[in-house]
């Protein structure tokens, strides 16, 4: 069986937790497919992983799909989680798995201090921009201007840049993507488990039941082609002046990239 | 001498619960050390491969201990970490990976750990926390004793749920009631609250260093449901191909998220509850003084430091005839009714001494209703001189 196939990767699944709880459109079943086709096409056989994940639908990307060691904390908290197992058991392939709110928002501070600590991790952020589970509310990711269930005016504060953020903090590998950008996603989630520190990732994930609607952002299909058009390569966004960046996303290997 | 760290890598496969003899890491014999000190070296003892702590007043020194000697035995792990959330966080996660882990802290930073305490309970991970008391609320004064966060072991972490707390009374106990704490961490499946108390962790007298540790072992037996079918399940670590379901979310006894079944809560909560309440016998540790020949005329009970002085008290009050005992509670939860029911039987009047508000006076008050309380909350021990006087007073009364 070709690894990365979709029969190959639907070994790794546990069947009695299919279908997902997603909502239909949703970019992180795209993610989750993602991330375990770059696991199939690693080195390592599924016994050696383990998925660390907090609270939020993007916590339930792994737990409880993926056929392997999982744990599913508290809202914020898998990066400590993380660290105490995988200081105790260094054969571990430890990946972490939260949304922007779990990861950047109640987890900020471990965020930062895990980054800093550089201890040998892979953390995807799936960024909806919104806190998709409880209903809509803002984040720290939240683009000004947006609607969202506590921003009815449209958000005023302005939105962290997460890949800037760890990279501040000392991550060794840090890059973005979209849900669009597959291919290039899981080329990025095979290095970031191959590397010796670390690895953040950050994945633009749509939400259209919570953040589409209320933005008027059209299907899911119109969301996912918008990422096509919003995000510009790191190569392209170096010719580019500060004013033709503004509303995009840069994506790429931002640090640490071959 | 058999050093642990090769010793625990003998993983405990079979079903059934497992003691252990571990050769003492500290030479046997007597030793001198600060309460704080013997704390660390008992979890030294026990097998304790990981801690992770935050420093705070008056409790920094087990962690420095740790920190010390950990670099000096093999295959041990400490990290100091962000704050008291991500240092029970860590444990927990290190637990599962299959160490035996502990995180020492005093009221401020274990109100922060409340919300992991409630998902190591949830989750079954065995793990010791030591809250080394000091006055509050809030930051209150970090250099000066309290008995203040009894209650807050017991119903802190939101739910139902029992869990186990230890109140250690001497340096010797610090030592060795923390070997307990992780003897019962893995013989239940809990958290254990070692609840100490500025003035034990910051005293310094001698102890005695035996030169074996018995010690319950974790069953990390895979193929069983990790979460039901037993009152108290194996417990498989990660990395073991057990392909482990962990959550703090509501589970069913393969850990698959039951979010919305009425019997699945049920059933959890219940086992929860009964795996610790159904062994009281086992857990509950009293120590009782002079309460032998019959019935007393005042019965003291106490706890941590407090039982000194009252014992103290005791020995005062005796040698100017008076009969008086005292009843030492080193267990706090589950609390020992049945000791309490059975000590408290004959006294004419019973005492609670504590440094608390009537934390423990109230649970007393559930068996005995007329038990009186004598409590100090303002930093300071409660004085030998203190309790004779209450003892001679309410005699006269
Ligand atoms: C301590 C705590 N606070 C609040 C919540 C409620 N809560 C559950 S999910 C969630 C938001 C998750 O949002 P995010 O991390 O962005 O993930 P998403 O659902 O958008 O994928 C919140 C606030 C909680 N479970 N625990």
């Amino acid at each position: 069986m070709k690894p990365g196939s979709n029969a190959s990767i639907r070994r790794l699944l546990r069947n009695e937790a299919l279908p997902t709880p997603f909502c239909p459109g949703c970019g992180h079943g795209i993610l989750l497919g993602a991330i375990l086709r770059a696991i199939d096409e690693s080195p390592w056989p599924l016994e050696r992983y383990l998925f660390v994940s907090g609270i939020g639908c993007a916590g339930w990307i792994p737990s409880p799909h993926i056929a392997a060691d999982t744990l599913h904390v508290t809202h914020g908290r898998a990066l400590a989680f993380a660290t105490g197992a995988r200081l105790v058991n260094p054969e571990l392939k430890v990946v972490v798995i939260g949304g922007d709110g779990d990861l950047a928002s109640i987890g900020g501070n471990h965020l930062i201090h895990a980054a800093r600590r550089n201890l040998e991790m892979t953390v995807i952020c799936a960024n909806n921009e919104t806190y998709g589970m409880t209903g809509g509310q803002v984040t720290p990711t939240t683009p000004v201007g947006a609607r969202t269930a506590t921003t009815p005016q449209g958000n005023t504060e302005r939105p962290f840049d997460l890949c800037r953020l760890v990279e501040a903090a000392g991550a060794t590998y840090v890059a973005r993507y979209s849900v669009w950008h597959t291919r290039l996603l899981i080329r990025s989630l095979r290095r970031a488990l191959a590397h010796p520190g670390f690895a953040f990732i950050e994945v633009l994930s749509p939400c259209p039941t919570q953040a589409g609607r209320r933005n008027r952002q059209g299907s899911p299909a119109d969301m996912l082609r918008a990422l096509r058009t919003q995000c510009v390569p790191l190569t392209r966004a170096r010719q580019m002046r500060p004013e033709e960046l503004v509303g995009k996303m840069v994506i790429g290997e931002l640090v640490g990239g071959e | 001498m058999a050093r642990l760290g090769t010793q625990r890598r003998v993983a405990n496969m079979s079903a059934t619960p497992e003691i252990i003899s571990l050769s003492s890491v500290l030479p046997p014999g007597p030793a001198f050390l600060q309460g704080d000190e013997a704390c660390a070296e008992g979890a030294i003892a026990a097998g304790c491969t990981f801690y992770a702590g935050y420093p705070i007043t008056p409790a920094s020194e087990i962690m420095e201990h740790i920190c010390r000697r950990f670099a000096e035995l093999p295959g041990r792990v400490f990290i100091q970490m962000e704050d008291e959330i991500a240092s029970i966080g860590s444990c927990i996660g290190a637990s599962w990976a299959g160490a035996l882990a502990m995180t020492a802290t005093s009221g401020p930073g274990f109100t922060l750990m409340l919300e992991n305490l409630g998902y190591a309970l949830i989750t079954e991970t065995p793990l010791v926390i030591v809250d080394v008391q000091r006055a509050g609320p809030s930051t209150g004064q970090a250099t000066r004793p309290a008995q203040g966060d009894v209650m807050q072991a017991r119903f802190g972490a939101h739910g139902d749920y029992e869990l186990i707390a230890l109140a250690p009374w001497s340096v010797q106990e610090m030592y060795s009631e923390t070997i307990r704490a992780f003897s019962l961490a893995e013989r239940f499946r809990v958290p254990v609250i070692l609840l100490a108390d500025e003035a034990v962790g910051h005293l310094r007298e001698s102890l005695m260093i035996e030169p074996t540790v018995r010690v319950y072992r974790r069953r990390r037996l895979g193929g069983r449901p990790p979460f039901g079918d037993a009152e108290v399940p194996p417990m498989p670590a990660f990395g073991q191909g057990e392909k482990l379901l962990v959550t703090g979310s509501t589970h069913d006894a393969w850990g698959f998220r039951r979010t919305s079944s009425a019997s699945a809560q049920a059933t959890l909560v219940e086992r929860l509850v009964r795996k610790v309440q159904a062994h009281e016998d086992e857990i509950c540790r009293t120590v009782a003084y002079h309460c032998e020949e019959g019935p007393l005329d005042v019965l003291l009970i106490a706890y941590g430091f407090t039982a000194r002085s009252a014992l103290r008290a005791v020995a005062m009050a005796r040698g100017r005839g008076r009969r008086v005992g005292l009843l030492r509670l080193a267990t706090l939860w589950p609390f020992p009714s049945r000791e309490v029911a059975r000590h408290t039987a004959g006294a004419r009047r019973v005492i609670v001494a504590e440094m608390n508000r009537g934390q423990v006076l109230r649970e007393v008050q559930r068996i005995v209703p007329a038990a009186e309380g004598y409590q100090r909350t303002d930093g300071e021990i409660i004085e030998p001189d203190e309790l004779l006087a209450v003892i001679e007073e309410r005699e006269r009364r």
